[in-house]
């Protein structure tokens, strides 16, 4: 049976209707759990509200680190042992270190959830770290930065370069991918105060999605995690910093490119109010979404000045899952034989236009039609919708969000994003990168 | 597993497994021959679209210049099928499919042209017609052809300057040759000398129902979609015979390529070769002997050299099932100071598995994996759509996905080591490797026959 659809209010578009059950258990973990049993799987997703942002100077890098270190053994489990437990029940499995957050996940046949839920519970219960562990996953660490920021064009550009042009404070202009002195300078007791410091039960959040029942769930996460004694839950600090003044303006070169980009940045209301920050998430799409929006019209199809655009919210791309300070950002690929600044040119006239002039007839309807289309096909899968509420419970307390974002995303008005676009002026990072090979 | 530790615990059973139902699958054949095959998925208000058309090159004497004018002329196609109609033009096709809530894009490779979309299932009908209206009328206007055209070759300039990119190019090269498959890219001379008279011609010649198939889930009945489906689709009544990819070429024993990247920080390493197709009786035991070998984490390529001495981040063992003849292709990007290790554990490891059979447990293993995945791969609607797309490809009906897990069952210890003897023996497979050549070539050289290219 599919969940009820809820007949949804004018304009809003099509809602989903899935269930949001929850509990907090003693030692502060919080679950969430969504039925869903329309085919025999699940998604088991457990997000600690740590990430890149909070890794100590000098450590760049080692939030991720430490993701690869909590598959490397734990309280029960020797090393690759996670892994085979997963695959070998037929499942898959990863995780992700964000800005905000880290993650890990599965998604299994539904008759081994309490298989996930163990191998969860085993990992926040205690991780096992070894000297040889530790020097593997720094090998393995380097060896993923080489194949996606060292051994090809554009690698990193703009999520590890162009923060220290919109940032000035180490938490949020730093490479979270790290140095690879910073990697080599890691140790074991550097693992050991993380893990005792930002992955207590109480600092994450349980989420259970798919064809499962709710009760039995919460039976199974008391029995495998009831008892990981609570530890202190970290205060999470402000990130916050001064936006730019004036634009600020850096080159970096690449050793591979063979033709130029240029990524620019503004920064935008802080995301915990959604009324606030929405339209700017709309504004993004307006501008770069396919090539009935805005700048592609422009830039691309009609004046053909340059190769491909795109524009997004956060510098992971994650517009629902960044906390402040957070950017819009947007990222151009040109000819050689194009200027820079004629790009910079007209991507200002075509903003000063929208701001000036608004939107255009059905031009905000089409876009949210499509913005709610592509969010829908993200939660449709039980592990996008298990990812996406996880997020929402961690940073909001609303699973519930899961179901409301095609509502929220149509109550952005023409005026909210008219005035989006009047606020991206020349307060903004702007960072050019250029081929070695024409240097 | 078993710990003197206090916190020791047992790891949970699974319990007992829940088998998905088969998908009801409606299908109907119209009268120009569009194959249309509909299921509904209940969950998100959408409708997914997958057509798929025939589309190999035209077999002639001189292959090797009408290959790469072919190559260059289906890509474009592809990039601009959506730049024009009789009735709209590329901005409005655009701003259309955005207001339906959709998105559809065009492909085309050495095989077949194909489109794939989703759209708010209230925009089904919507998106049907501009569908209808594409395949029947693309108009392929001058400024969007030339637009195109060229940012088509700095996109390939961009392309392949990625290892991976480079790497798999001369792969394809060296198993394939001339043949089609040989070359999955145009040269940037070849894009240039395209006009929208070669892409009306060729549309003419080519984008036509018969042999096509087209596969819709949505949240809607398989009757309604259908029936929506043939009122838009009835009106495309081109005829032309369905070109059908030659037989791929016997591979020739070559030594291992080495293709220079000076200064290169990893070498990208590609060991490519013919595998079983999905109908064969011994696929099965094929794929499960690939995933044993490298087609998972939990493999033992995987546990060599990243989890034991990190050489690598993500090695990766994957089947391919062009339908011309299918192909394993074995790719890892390792440190350039290590990779004559790398080369040797590889080895190693195809070795092993084409001569010592693979214990009872570790077949187990990658058999429950590869029945889980199947349920994973449907279980929304994007994936019903797309394993049902590539299914009907391959020729097979919805039963696989009942059929392919019995398959599975019945595979022995003894039939893994029969088809890894068969298609994973290191001798079977052509080597590609990119990197820095000065820095590598004679450490490979200790423990492969290599030549630069």
């Amino acid at each position: 049976m599919p969940p009820p659809r809820k007949k949804s209010p004018a304009s809003a578009g099509p809602a989903t209707a899935y269930a949001v059950e929850r509990t907090t258990l003693d030692n502060g973990l919080r679950v969430v759990v969504s039925p869903d049993p329309s085919s025999p799987v699940v998604a088991v997703a457990v997000y600690y509200d740590v990430g890149i942002r909070s890794e100590p100077e000098g450590r760049t890098g080692f939030a991720h680190l430490f993701e690869h270190l909590m598959f490397q053994g734990s309280a029960n489990l020797g090393k690759t042992e996670h892994f085979t437990l997963v695959q070998g029940a037929g499942g898959t499995l990863n995780g992700s270190t964000h800005l905000d957050y880290t993650n890990y996940y599965e998604m299994l046949p539904s008759n081994a959830t309490e298989l996930a839920l163990f191998l969860e519970a085993d990992r926040m219960r205690s991780v096992a770290l070894s000297q040889e562990n530790l020097d593997n996953q720094v090998a393995v660490v380097q060896n993923e930065i080489r194949v996606n920021v060292l051994n090809r064009p554009y690698g990193g550009f703009p999520w590890i370069t162009l923060p220290p042009v919109l940032y000035s404070t180490f938490p949020n202009a730093h490479n979270g991918y790290g140095g690879f002195e910073d990697l080599e300078d890691a140790t074991l007791e550097d693992a050991q105060q993380f893990f005792d410091r930002y992955y207590a039960p109480g600092n994450a959040v349980l989420t259970v999605a798919g064809d499962v029942d709710p009760a039995e769930v919460l039976r199974m996460a008391q029995e495998q995690f009831g008892d990981i004694p609570a530890r202190r839950v970290p205060e999470r600090p402000s990130f916050a910093e001064p936006a730019p003044s004036g634009e600020q303006r850096e080159v970096v070169t690449d050793r591979i490119a063979p033709t130029p980009a240029v990524a620019m940045a503004w920064r935008v209301p802080d995301p915990a109010d959604l009324e606030a920050y929405l339209p700017y998430v709309v504004l993004a799409e307006v501008l770069t979404d396919g090539d009935a929006a805005r700048l592609n019209e422009r830039l691309v199809l009609r004046d053909r000045m340059v190769t491909s655009v795109g524009g997004y919210l956060g510098v992971m791309g994650d517009p629902l899952d960044a906390r402040d300070p957070t950017p819009l950002l947007l990222e151009v690929h040109h000819p050689s034989e194009v200027a820079v600044d004629d790009v910079l040119r007209v991507v200002d006239e075509e903003v000063d236009r929208l701001a000036q002039g608004g939107l255009a007839d059905g031009e905000l309807r089409r876009t949210v039609a499509r913005m709610t289309s592509r969010y829908l096909r993200e939660i449709d899968p039980v592990l996008g919708r298990a990812l996406t509420m996880s997020v929402f419970e961690q940073q909001r307390d609303r699973a519930e969000l899961v179901n409301e974002v095609p509502a929220l995303l149509a109550q952005v008005t023409d005026e909210q994003v008219q005035a989006a676009a009047a606020t991206l002026g020349l307060d903004r990072a702007v960072l050019e990168l250029r081929p070695e090979a024409q240097q | 597993m078993t710990t003197t530790s206090p916190d020791a615990r047992p790891v949970p059973p699974l319990g007992k497994p829940r088998t998905a139902k088969l998908p009801t699958v409606g299908e109907r054949t119209l009268d120009n021959g569009l194959r249309v095959l509909a299921v509904r998925r209940p969950g998100v208000a959408l409708t997914e679209l997958r057509l798929r058309v025939p589309f190999a090159a035209p077999s002639r004497r001189g292959a090797a210049r009408n290959g790469e004018q072919h190559v260059a002329r289906a890509q474009l196609l592809g990039d601009t099928l959506l730049s024009g109609t009789a009735v709209r033009n590329a901005g409005q096709i655009a701003a259309d499919v955005q207001a339906l809530g959709g998105q559809l894009s065009a492909s085309t490779d050495a095989d077949r042209l194909g489109m794939g979309g989703s759209v708010l299932s209230s925009g089904l009908p919507g998106l049907l017609e501009l569908l209808a209206e594409v395949l029947t009328s693309a108009s392929y206007p001058k400024a969007e052809v030339v637009g195109e055209r060229d940012r088509l070759v700095q996109e390939l300039a961009i392309y392949r300057t990625q290892p991976s990119v480079a790497a798999r190019e001369a792969l394809v090269q060296r198993l394939y040759g001339e043949h089609p498959y040989g070359r999955e890219l145009p040269g940037a001379e070849a894009v240039q000398e395209v006009t929208p008279a070669h892409l009306r011609k060729l549309h003419a010649e080519r984008v036509a129902p018969a042999g096509s198939v087209l596969v819709v889930v949505g949240d809607q009945t398989p009757a309604r979609m259908l029936s929506l489906v043939e009122a838009a689709l009835s009106g495309w009544t081109a005829t032309a015979a369905a070109v059908e990819t030659p037989p791929v070429p016997a591979v020739q024993p070559q030594p291992a390529l080495l293709v220079d990247r000076p200064g290169s920080v990893q070498t990208t390493l590609r060991f490519g070769g013919p595998a079983p197709r999905r109908t064969d009786p011994g696929y099965a035991a094929f794929s499960l002997a690939n995933l044993v070998f490298g087609g998972y984490f939990s493999s033992r390529w995987v546990a060599n050299i990243r989890e034991d001495k990190g050489y690598t981040y993500s090695p990766h063992s994957g089947v391919e099932h062009p339908p011309a003849g299918s192909r394993v292709v074995v790719a890892a990007d390792v440190a350039t100071e290590v990779t004559a290790p790398s080369v040797l554990e590889t080895w190693y490891e195809l070795g092993r598995i084409a001569t010592v059979p693979v214990e009872q447990g570790e077949l187990d293993q990658a058999r429950r994996y590869a029945v889980g995945s199947l349920a994973l791969s449907t279980s929304s609607q994007a994936g019903l759509a797309s394993t049902l797309a590539v299914l009907t490809a391959a020729g097979l009906g919805v039963e696989h996905l009942r059929d392919h897990p019995k398959n599975l069952a019945a595979v022995t210890v003894e039939d893994v080591l029969e088809a890894a003897a068969t298609w994973l023996a290191p001798h079977r497979l052509t080597g590609v490797l990119v990197g820095d050549a000065d820095a590598v070539e004679a450490s490979v050289g200790a423990v492969l026959d290599v030549e630069r290219g």
